[in-house]
């Protein structure tokens, strides 16, 4: 059925006249924001990727000269005396422990994440918001102080040994500080909050008559959990993963203070690069893989949101 | 005719032509399809039909928030089809009041007024007139938030009034209020527009509410305005099916056209009997029709006359002020009849029982498709 | 025993709640205490006092860097708040438009990016300004601020505007209002509570930064906490725990404020 289009009318005209310029006023709006983002966020990143590729200066900076060497740094190193080829080790290390411990990070802040958003939301709706403003309360406040408290709980003096050795369960204090441990429990405190909120959102929305269908249905309390709350949150779950695992993967101050200086996260072998290592191209090409792999970890999340949307929608 | 003589009236709102797309390619919809309409000067003008018949769409285009795509909108023989909302002389009433919640029940009213650039000595009179009108005077200085729905519906009003449109657009105003409060404001409504003199387009999906307030309704289905008319042309006169069936209960029969003569034919029923239909303006009938007969047209007998519909009696159903009875007629088709409740009527109708149907005088009407 | 069976209960959450809620507040409560410690250790006990906080107000180096991230704070909310508002108006109550997603993307790509790369991005970009312009003020963490705060400034400016409803501003222009004098007349006031809402967000973020700072920031440039970090390495007194419970304080303080503005709106 073929139609010729009419000529269109003088309101029409103005219609579309008035559509384009309201375009042009969004862009318009919306410029200044991209403006400052592409000068000091997005903008800087690309020019990260070139020095990636160039070659060292002896006290930081580069030289204006392409070099594959930085890549080829990350994670093979050449013997100074008979050249051969090693894997890094040091990096190889550093990079498993970062991604070692931002998995069981997420894996225990889940654990712990899980009950207290279900807990939130089975609470009465008014003093639901008050539970949810103190997990909030401490995601807001400064996160090396909240690193810092940490700190002082677990160190050798901190209140934890103190009171172990007082009630006579240990004899002289556990060193936690410089240990995984201490990172772990440190980023665990400061991205636990992180977990929750997407949590209790995706628990919020729950129907509980479904659970009350699971239970009709002969299911026992954990088959409930198993089989019915757990897949209908799983949109949380994920997220809420994500936005610890993503965060853990960079994490900078918290290893600085609690790991020392033996253990170092990506984020600390990045800076290191940019501080005393003075090998600004190998921190670049550091700088892209930890980008990278936090790309692919967001790719997984968009795809399996998705993928759990249409399931649910 | 009741209505002889409005001719005369000015057309207030003139419709040419006007159709509505949205979208395009494929997905486009035409909510509008070439409507033509005018309203005249000083009319209470419904729009009538059920959600997504292009009445909203029609409305919009008026006051100026969408474009028709194609035709045009004249107010008072000025194409207004291009002016932005806050240059029409228009104003309206939305269908949740559209209240702004930082303003109070005064700055709400004079909001139009000041936009207007109005001296504020003549912004606070007429302030004070609108809520005397809309009787709402003491709550002047309330914030919207702090009133009641049926008040807001009145400060719509008086919002929508104070600068004196040259015709108000009521979006199913009454749609969110109760039962009594809803009957209390369609007469309400009847007097601030007779008190106004402005005309009124209302929009509406209720029959009812359009059949009490309406001078004229026009009946819309899929884009198209199926017919326009007078509550009572438009009840007792259905053109097309849909405006039968959208508009009350409604009987149809099959019949053939035996003689035109005027605006009246005489048909005979595949029932069996010969009525007199009346045939709308500018339809032909010929050959094989259909009539509508409304059920409270038609009287039940206990014993058929001779002209009368035979068939059985079905079912008794008791309404309280009425009774509806449901005749399976002889020839097939069933068809309903509702009789008043008077004291001891009715009494002697069983079901099952053979009965008959006799159609008034001027009860029937061919239908045009 | 004829108790009741609860739907909503399981075993044991309530429990691992309640210990969640304890773990997380332990350690905050642990350093203000000290904080008010008489002695100069943060782990023994010696009686109350104020010491601490007359130590922080007296030192001259905490006084600095507090100006100063107030300072950076102040500029970067502001025109942060500014550039989200204008962003939020654009992305916000359309059909969807060629580049709108694109609009998206860019505002909440900080929020997508480690911090520790975007301050090595940052640093490394900088560093090359510099030596074209000769500048070194503070000029370069007010912009990286500003470009982190953003995307936390848009969030409730966002939210507000797509819970507002369009009708409003339809009558408006129904009632004669030019755009202009719907957007100052309508929108805008109703837009007020999201705008704080997003400076306040905006401006606790930026107090709150430390890795983006330490990268970026020049020489004598220290926030407040950039200035901790490096106190960190050293010994520590009460000192730090009497500056991170005003600095707590404050945090606390303003995202009350945001609470209860957020829930006076639904």
């Amino acid at each position: 059925m073929h139609q010729d289009n009419p000529p269109l009318t003088r309101a029409a005209q103005v219609a579309a006249a008035a559509d384009r310029q309201e375009i042009r006023n969004r862009w318009f709006l919306a410029s200044p924001a991209l403006f400052i983002i592409f000068f000091a966020a997005i903008g800087p990143l690309f020019i990260v990727l070139v020095f990636s590729f160039l070659t060292p200066a002896d006290y930081g900076g580069v030289v204006w000269k392409p070099s594959g060497q930085a890549w080829f740094q990350v994670l093979f190193e050449k013997d100074i005396f008979d050249d051969t080829t090693t894997f890094a080790d040091a990096h190889l290390s550093i990079l498993w422990r970062s991604v070692k411990l931002s998995f069981f990070t997420t894996l225990i802040a889940l654990a712990f994440g899980f009950p207290t958003a279900y807990f939130i939301s089975t609470r009465p709706e008014k003093s639901r918001d008050i539970w949810l403003f103190l997990i909030t309360i401490p995601f807001w406040t400064n996160l090396l102080i909240r690193t810092f408290a940490v700190q002082e709980v677990i160190r050798n003096e901190g209140i934890f040994n103190t009171v172990l050795m007082k009630l006579g369960i240990i004899s002289s204090p556990i060193q936690i500080m410089f240990t995984d441990v201490a990172i772990m429990l440190g980023m665990l405190y400061v991205y636990l909050p992180l977990m929750v909120l997407p949590l209790y959102a995706s628990m919020e929305k729950l129907d509980f008559r479904l659970v009350e269908a699971g239970y009709d249905l002969y299911a026992n309390r954990f088959q409930v959990l198993r089989r019915v709350i757990i897949p209908l949150v799983k949109p949380g779950i994920i997220a809420g993963s994500i936005l610890v695992f993503i965060p853990s993967l960079g994490a900078y101050v918290t290893p600085r203070v609690l790991g020392g200086g033996k253990n170092m996260m990506l984020g600390n072998l990045i800076e290191l690069q940019f501080g005393q290592g003075r090998n600004w191209p190998l921190g670049a090409a550091l700088s892209i893989t930890l980008m990278a792999i936090v790309m692919i970890a967001l790719m997984i999340y968009v795809r399996s949101a998705g993928r759990s949307e249409v399931r649910h929608g | 005719m009741g209505r002889a003589g409005s001719g005369e009236r000015r057309s207030a709102i003139e419709a040419i032509g006007v159709s509505k797309v949205f979208g395009n390619g494929d997905d486009a919809v035409r909510a509008l399809d070439n409507v033509d309409v005018t309203i005249r000067e000083n009319e209470f003008f419904t729009l009538l039909g059920p959600s997504g018949c292009g009445k909203t769409t029609l409305l919009r285009l008026i006051a100026g928030f969408d474009f028709p795509t194609e035709g045009e909108i004249r107010l008072y023989g000025e194409d207004i089809a291009p002016l932005p909302p806050f240059k029409r002389p228009v104003n309206t009433v939305f269908q949740n009041y559209a209240l702004f919640p930082h303003m109070t029940v005064a700055q709400n009213i004079g909001f139009g007024l000041e936009m207007l650039g109005k001296p504020k000595v003549e912004i606070d009179a007429r302030i004070s007139e609108m809520l005397k009108l809309v009787r709402m005077e003491e709550l002047r200085n309330r914030r919207t938030s702090q009133i009641s729905g049926g008040q807001q519906q009145r400060v719509a009003l008086a919002r929508a009034l104070a600068p004196r449109p040259k015709v108000l657009l009521l979006d199913e105003p009454l749609s969110a209020l109760d039962f009594k409060l809803r009957k209390d404001m369609q007469i309400e409504l009847k007097r601030l527009q007779h008190e106004t003199g402005i005309t009124f387009i209302f929009v509406t999906h209720d029959q009812e509410e359009a059949l009490t307030m309406s001078d004229r309704i026009a009946v819309m289905s899929k884009g198209h305005i199926l017919q326009i008319g007078s509550p009572r042309d438009i009840y007792d006169r259905p053109a097309e099916r849909f405006v039968a069936n959208f508009i009350g209960d409604t009987n149809f029969l099959e019949g053939q056209v035996k003689e035109v003569r005027g605006s009246k034919a005489r048909i005979t029923l595949d029932a069996g009997a010969e009525v007199e239909a009346g045939i709308s303006e500018g339809a032909n009938p010929q050959g094989n029709v259909t009539i509508v007969v409304r059920p409270e047209h038609a009287a039940i007998q206990a014993r058929p006359g001779a002209d009368a519909l035979k068939g059985t009696l079905e079912n008794i159903v008791y309404f309280g002020t009425d009774t509806h009875f449901h005749v399976k007629l002889a020839s097939g088709p069933h068809f309903i009849v509702r009789q008043q409740n008077r004291h001891g009527a009715g009494e002697e109708f069983k079901t099952g029982m053979p009965v008959g149907v006799e159609i008034g005088q001027n009860a029937a009407q061919v239908l045009k498709d | 025993m004829a108790s009741t069976f609860s739907v909503k209960r399981q075993t044991g959450f309530g429990t691992i709640a309640l210990l969640c809620f304890v773990l997380l507040y332990v350690p905050i409560a642990t350093l203000v205490v000290y904080s008010f410690n008489a002695g100069p250790s943060i782990a023994i006990w010696e009686g109350f006092s104020w010491r601490w906080y007359i130590a922080a107000w007296n030192n001259q180096q905490i006084v600095e860097t507090s100006i100063r991230s107030f300072v950076i704070a102040s500029i970067a909310a502001v025109v942060a708040t500014t550039a989200a508002t204008m962003a939020a108006l654009a992305t916000t109550r359309t059909r969807p438009y060629r580049g709108l997603n694109f609009i998206y993307g860019f505002i909440n790509q900080p929020l997508m990016v480690p911090e520790i790369v975007t301050g090595i991005a940052l640093l490394i970009f900088f560093a090359l300004v510099k030596i074209w312009t000769g500048y070194t003020g503070l000029g370069y963490l007010i912009v990286a601020h500003t470009a982190f705060c953003i995307p936390f400034a848009y969030l409730p400016i966002r939210a507000r505007l797509e819970n507002m409803d369009l009708t409003l501003e339809r009558a408006a222009a129904d009632l004669y209002a030019t755009p202009w004098m719907t957007f100052r007349k309508v929108t805008l006031p109703l837009l007020w509570p999201g705008i704080i809402a997003g400076l306040m967000l905006a401006f606790v973020v930026s107090l709150d930064d430390v890795v983006i700072t330490e990268l970026v920031k020049s020489g004598g440039q220290d926030t407040l906490p950039t200035y901790m970090l490096g106190q960190l390495r050293r010994v520590v007194t009460p000192e730090i725990n009497a500056i991170s419970s005003v600095f707590l304080l404050i945090s606390i303080v303003i995202v009350t404020l945001f609470f209860f503005l957020n829930r006076k709106q639904t």
